[in-house]
């Protein structure tokens, strides 16, 4: 198992660095530096004089061939001295310290709401397969997979949070939700703890819809597909036959081996916290990885980028690597060293 | 069309043999008749909305199809200049929705639904209905192209790595799994947003990078049948009656590894307009003179009152994404002998 580890870790390497350089590539064609990006932002209107742009480009080594900007960036990089944004000369740790929290409040909760309510659905629908409560299960499940969730955000802000359709009277605004952020600007800080909780709930339930019901569905069905699959196998017909109950038959024998895909998944959907957060921050001004990413973009502040950019990459070779230990816990019959890691 | 009846199962082609497996469910027909009615709008987008007539008689001549040729003598004109303008022995053939996609009408800016503007407008007095027609022709375009793309990129590198393996196929795998690793969303966002693309072009510059992004899934589909049938004994046959490497690659082992790749490819159809929807909406994809679903989306951020905005141009995404998702679940469940 270690030297399983140990040889997937050495091959993340190369992944790395292929990861940043097609970033880096990409966002040389930009031909963005901090000059164009303070001229874009804070500083526009102001004229800098030809030293001082020479000054800044000479700072950030942009004077320099690509390959040696390139290897200055990793170096960075791996040795986590980030440097700032070129937006507003904030460390870029600190940017990152205070977004990472609120993305990952976010998704952990959706993720276990989509798996607490996947897994009874999906055996649910699998004992009775066929009947038409599965059948109807199955086909809401299937447009809830189908639905896109920029459209469910924003379907939830013009109904619930407009106030053009419902209000919460003794909410004293209109609408029952808030419409951006992920607690109250005014007097949060004044807060007891519980209240403090309260605001962020308050304010975090659309976003958690929104970001949820997609992992539902398709972990339902995967869950649906793993049982089904499994209540098929003979050792269920042995277990059947041995006159043991069919709650024990699904409990005990099938749910076991249907959970085995749906662990590993688990590992996949690592990467997808940062990419499926830009679309339900955007909609509801939540200021976490996906809102900052997508600013670091429009600017383009590139530093910044390529630290997410490259954090996310990290985020999904390591989900994979999980992905697959887990599934040799979960599965007594892999075994690790036979499996190649390519 | 008698002789139909006659056609037993075996003397059917194996194209129209899977095509009626796959639409043997009524949900997967319902889907296939709306995939087909949104190819017909998208195709006919012009004569079903248009700021000019279909056939008009105007100050003694004869316009045959202005909403597609726009005449120069017409030019200052849209329908509704127009009847104000129409003599008494002049008569015009207005099409079913008399609004161009980028016709402005100033005296009806973002009004809901109604009888003028069936649909609503947006917050340029544009009508959402005429839109939501001609934004079919971007999803369906990006939808296509960008399978198309990532089919043909996925394809041959798949091929490459699991017929020739060796060197060869560690090289492509790591260049894969590099791609894999990389967030499709931001790469996205990051190229549209460099390449900051006009016009029609913006549309080939999705499809091309949405294929750039995407090929992985498609080339490990492709790798692993390939490795799998490439040891089956007629391949073996066709090597020694001295078949060539292309002739066994494409006449043998890739019809034979096509049909998880056809699956694949719907699921991916659905996906694409997907995210061309969401970069739309997100304000980094289709340019705003033209018309696309997510491009109408994006305006409810700005006019969280509009419900028309939010929710037409979403059902219209949902159930096209639905319709090839129902396709692609038809496919599986005919090509896939596990689920039979």
């Amino acid at each position: 198992m270690l030297r399983y580890l140990f040889r997937r870790f050495f091959l993340m390497i190369p992944t790395f660095f292929g990861v940043t350089l097609i970033c880096f590539l990409v966002l040389k064609l930009t031909n963005a530096d901090p000059v164009t990006a303070s001229n874009a932002g804070a500083m526009s209107g102001h004229q800098i004089s030809r030293e001082a742009i020479e000054h800044l480009r000479h700072f950030y080594a942009l004077d320099r061939p690509w390959p040696v900007q390139y290897l200055r960036l990793v170096r960075r990089l791996v040795t986590l001295d980030l440097g700032t944004r070129w937006q507003d000369g904030r460390p870029i740790s600190e940017v990152i310290g205070e977004a990472l929290p609120i993305t990952l409040l976010l998704s952990s909760v959706s993720l276990v709401i989509a798996y607490v309510l996947a897994i009874p659905l999906g055996i649910f629908s699998a004992a009775r397969r066929g009947s038409r409560r599965d059948t109807v299960t199955t086909l809401v499940l299937f447009m809830l997979y189908s639905l896109p969730s920029f459209w469910v955000g924003t379907m939830l802000i013009v109904y619930l949070s407009s106030g053009r359709f419902v209000t919460c009277p003794w909410l004293g605004r209109p609408g029952c939700f808030p419409l951006q952020g992920w607690h109250s600007f005014e007097g949060f800080d004044q807060r007891t703890i519980l209240g403090k909780l309260g605001d962020v709930l308050w304010h975090i339930t659309l976003p958690i819809v929104t970001l949820s019901y997609g992992a539902l569905a398709s972990l339902s069905r995967y869950m649906r597909m793993g049982m089904l699959e499994n209540l098929r196998q003979d050792y269920i017909r042995t277990a059947r036959a041995k006159g043991l109950s069919e709650r024990r038959v699904y409990y005990h024998h099938a749910l076991r081996n249907a959970l085995i895909p749906i662990v590993t998944l688990l590992g996949l959907t690592l990467p997808t916290l940062i990419g499926g957060s830009v679309i339900v921050e955007q909609i509801f001004g939540i200021r976490g990885m996906g809102f900052v990413a997508l600013e670091a973009i429009r600017l383009p502040d590139y530093p910044l980028v390529i630290t997410i950019v490259a954090f996310t990459g990290l985020l999904t070779m390591i989900g994979v690597l999980l992905s697959d230990v887990l599934y040799a816990i979960v599965d007594p019959r892999i075994r690790l060293q036979g499996v190649s890691a390519k | 069309m008698t002789a139909k009846t006659l056609v037993t199962d075996a003397e059917r082609s194996s194209a129209s043999k899977l095509f009626h497996q796959v639409f043997k469910q009524p949900i997967q027909r319902v889907a296939l008749v709306v995939l087909l009615v949104m190819v017909t709008v998208a195709l006919i987008a012009d004569m079903l909305a248009s700021s000019q007539p279909l056939l008009l008689f105007f100050h003694h001549h004869w316009y045959v199809l202005p909403n597609l040729i726009h005449p120069s003598g017409l030019r200052i004109y849209d329908n509704d200049l127009l009847m104000k303008h129409l003599g008494v022995d002049d008569w015009a053939l207005l099409p079913l929705v008399p609004w161009g996609y980028n016709g402005h009408d100033l005296t009806h800016v973002l009004s809901a639904p109604d009888a003028v503007h069936w649909l609503g407008t947006d917050s340029s007095g544009r009508d959402v209905l005429a839109r939501l027609l001609h934004g079919s022709r971007v999803s369906l375009i990006v939808g296509v192209l960008s399978v198309t793309v990532l089919v043909t990129i996925g394809t041959t590198l798949g091929t490459l790595a699991g017929y020739f393996g060796g060197a060869l196929d560690v090289l492509l795998m790591r260049i894969l799994e590099i791609v894999h690793s990389i967030p499709t969303i931001l790469l996205l966002v990051t190229l549209l947003s460099v390449l900051a693309p006009e016009g029609y072009s913006a549309v080939i510059a999705m499809t091309v990078v949405i294929g750039l992004v995407w090929w992985t899934d498609v080339a490990r589909l492709i790798r692993g049948e390939i490795l799998r049938v490439k040891e089956l004994d007629f391949v073996h046959a066709a090597r020694a009656q001295g078949a060539s490497t292309w002739r066994i690659i494409f006449g043998h082992v890739l019809p034979n590894a096509s049909s998880p790749v056809l699956v694949s490819a719907t699921f991916a159809l659905a996906s694409a307009i997907l995210v061309e929807g969401a970069l739309s909406f997100l304000g980094f994809g289709i340019p705003d003179d033209m018309a696309s679903w997510g491009g109408l989306l994006n305006e409810v951020r700005s006019n969280i009152e509009a419900w028309w905005l939010a929710v037409f141009p979403g059902a219209a995404i949902f159930v096209t994404v639905t319709a090839f998702n129902l396709v692609g679940e038809g496919l599986r469940d005919a090509l896939d002998p596990r689920t039979r």
